[in-house]
């Protein structure tokens, strides 16, 4: 059975072998998503690498599926029933050398891993009616650690790898609500990073946040990538091209093209992307 | 103009309702007066209701309706949160989406029965089943609170129901791409952002059973007795009070008052806490 391997997530170790590990962190081959009672698919066929290591970004108009397709990775789709999946979703073992297809995944206990290996950080900032402690020592919690000097290691080497140690060590039992918005969302990201992800999923991350907020979780996301590797949904064209190493340009439920972001912004092969990114439409 | 008009209509309604409340407040209060004077504080200690010679003073005393009332209250209580609770759970986390709404429905519509129509089906269906399962004679204490519990059930699970819905969804996702479980979500998302609300119905109901007459007049047994075992008949305030009403005078009628007033007060203060837990989350 290809799901296997998740269950020895406890196991993880750094390999140093580089050369031995896959390129691809994950790889999506010909993804069809239909909602449950839909119609009609929302992706078609899609096929799209997230590089390890790399910052993969995700343009196209709205409703064109950039969401659903992030939501697909870690298959939060399916805490609502019925839905339907086609094609093959593959992550890479902890060990990087083989890959899974994730689903495959049945089992409850599975799936909860999968989303602690591919975490998620969503448009608004969402933190969790507790402490800021508390907040980012829940996943740490809720993945079986019971030792608390090592959960407090962690948390704190979470936060101060999210940019928000010095904001709040001072507050750490305070109640998270009384962050502002762009602190909740470098607190939300300091909680994915504490659980060690291989994959973090980010939607919209700066969408409701101001421009200096942005600033901070883009040099974020940007020192991020050393230790994992990412797909981030922009609307903001300077933002994927800052930001991004690879671009992938979606549209109604297509992958229209994926590229280097250099390519992708200078030179593109389809007329429709170059027409999204020069704003003609969207 | 209409809007000055519309100001002075619904400023003249809140200052009506408030003076009708202090009304009531004071009327009990002028006519437990005697009672009060008479008795003192040993109201709350006295276990008679005998009165005297020629209708002429008379021992009462409010111990054991009082007793009555939090016993049943208190029983109602222990079963109807946990099953209120977990209804509400089952109803937003768990259910599938097609049972939702009838579900959901039949519950507003229990909600919505008389209460004498529970105090009929719970004295002539359920006060049997309690005297096979139980022993007793039926009528009595748990007779009278695990109906009462059913009364407020549905009342408490409706309302528990919508303050969990409020919880927004990408919270309960954001838990879900941590890797918890619908428990961890219930237990650490959906409850703490919930509280409010589930303390207020929990209160809300609290004050229901307290007051509750027609159902309860019907299943505790009406006695003027210390219940020993839980299965005892005894008797509650709201029971007393209309099982006596219509021939009471003078100190009698006065002690009423006094043990309406008591239950006034206790109901007064459950329902200010109610919706001090209400508008306190409103005002966040
Ligand atoms: N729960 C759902 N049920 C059915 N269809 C849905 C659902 N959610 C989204 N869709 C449809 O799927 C398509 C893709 O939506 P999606 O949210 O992925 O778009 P998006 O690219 O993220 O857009 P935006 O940039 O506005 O966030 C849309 O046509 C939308 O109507
Ligand atoms: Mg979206």
């Amino acid at each position: 059975m290809s799901t296997q391997p998740l269950s020895q997530f406890e196991t993880t170790k750094e390999t140093t072998e580089e050369t031995t590990k896959q390129k691809d962190v994950m790889r999506v081959e010909s993804l069809t998503y239909t909602y449950p009672g839909a119609p009609k698919p929302s992706l078609h066929a899609i096929d799209l690498p997230i590089r390890r290591n790399k910052i993969t970004a995700l343009i196209g108009p709205s409703g064109c599926g950039k969401s659903t397709l992030l939501r697909a990775m870690n298959r939060i789709h399916d805490l609502y029933p019925g839905n339907h999946y086609e094609g093959r979703i593959l992550l890479a073992t902890p060990e990087g050398r083989e890959m899974e297809d994730i689903l495959e995944i049945k089992k409850e206990n599975d799936l909860i891993r999968l989303r602690q290996r591919v975490g998620m950080i969503f448009q608004k900032p969402t933190p969790f009616p507790m402490t800021i402690f508390e907040n980012v020592a829940y996943g740490l919690k809720l993945s079986g650690m019971k030792n608390k000097s090592d959960i407090e290691e962690r948390v704190v080497t979470a936060l101060q790898g999210s940019a928000i140690w010095k904001e709040t060590k001072d507050r750490l039992h305070e109640s998270a609500m009384g962050l502002s918005g762009g602190q909740q969302q470098r607190l939300c990201i300091a909680r994915a990073v504490a659980l060690k992800p291989e994959v973090l999923l980010f939607d919209e991350p700066t969408s409701a946040l101001d421009p200096i907020s942005t600033g901070a979780i883009e040099e974020l996301i940007a020192e991020l990538k050393k230790e994992v590797s990412i797909a981030i949904v922009t609307h903001n064209m300077q933002q994927a091209s800052r930001l991004s190493d690879y671009t992938a340009f979606m549209y109604i439920g297509d992958l229209i093209e994926y590229n280097k972001t250099s390519k992708i912004f200078l030179n593109p092969d389809q007329k429709l992307t170059e027409d999204y990114i020069t704003g003609r439409f969207g | 103009m209409g809007g000055k008009l519309f100001r002075n209509v619904s400023f003249l309604s809140a200052t009506l309702s408030f003076f009708i409340l202090l009304g009531i407040f004071v009327i009990l209060f002028h006519y437990a007066q005697d009672a009060m004077h008479t008795f003192g504080w040993d109201f709350l200690r006295i276990d008679q209701w005998e009165p005297g010679e020629d209708d002429e003073g008379g021992m009462f005393g409010g111990v054991i309706p009082i007793v009555g009332t939090l016993l049943t209250t208190l029983i109602a209580m222990v079963i109807a949160v946990p099953l209120s609770m977990g209804i509400a759970i089952f109803l937003t986390e768990i259910a599938h989406k097609n049972l939702v709404k009838p579900v959901g429905v039949a519950i507003e519509l229990l909600a919505a029965i008389p209460s004498i129509i529970y105090g009929m089906w719970g004295l002539f269906y359920f006060a049997p089943i309690i005297q096979h399962t139980f022993g007793g004679n039926g009528v009595g204490l748990l007779t009278a609170g695990i109906v009462l519990a059913i009364m407020i059930i549905p009342f408490m699970a409706a309302i528990t129901r919508d303050a969990m819905n409020t919880t927004p969804p990408v919270l309960k996702e954001s838990a879900y791409a941590m890797g918890a479980t619908t428990f961890d979500v219930v237990k650490d998302v959906v409850m703490p952002y919930a509280k409010g609300g589930i303390i207020g119905s929990i209160i809300l109901a609290l004050g229901r059973a307290l007051g509750e007459t027609m159902a309860v007049a019907f299943l505790i047994g009406s006695v003027l007795k210390f219940p020993s075992k839980i299965t005892d008949p005894t008797t509650s305030i709201p029971v007393l009070l209309a099982n006596n009403f219509s021939e009471a005078q003078d100190l009698e009628l006065s002690s009423m008052y006094l043990l309406a007033l008591l239950l006034f007060v206790v109901s007064f203060i459950i329902i200010s806490l109610a919706k001090f837990y209400f508008l306190g989350r409103s005002a966040k």
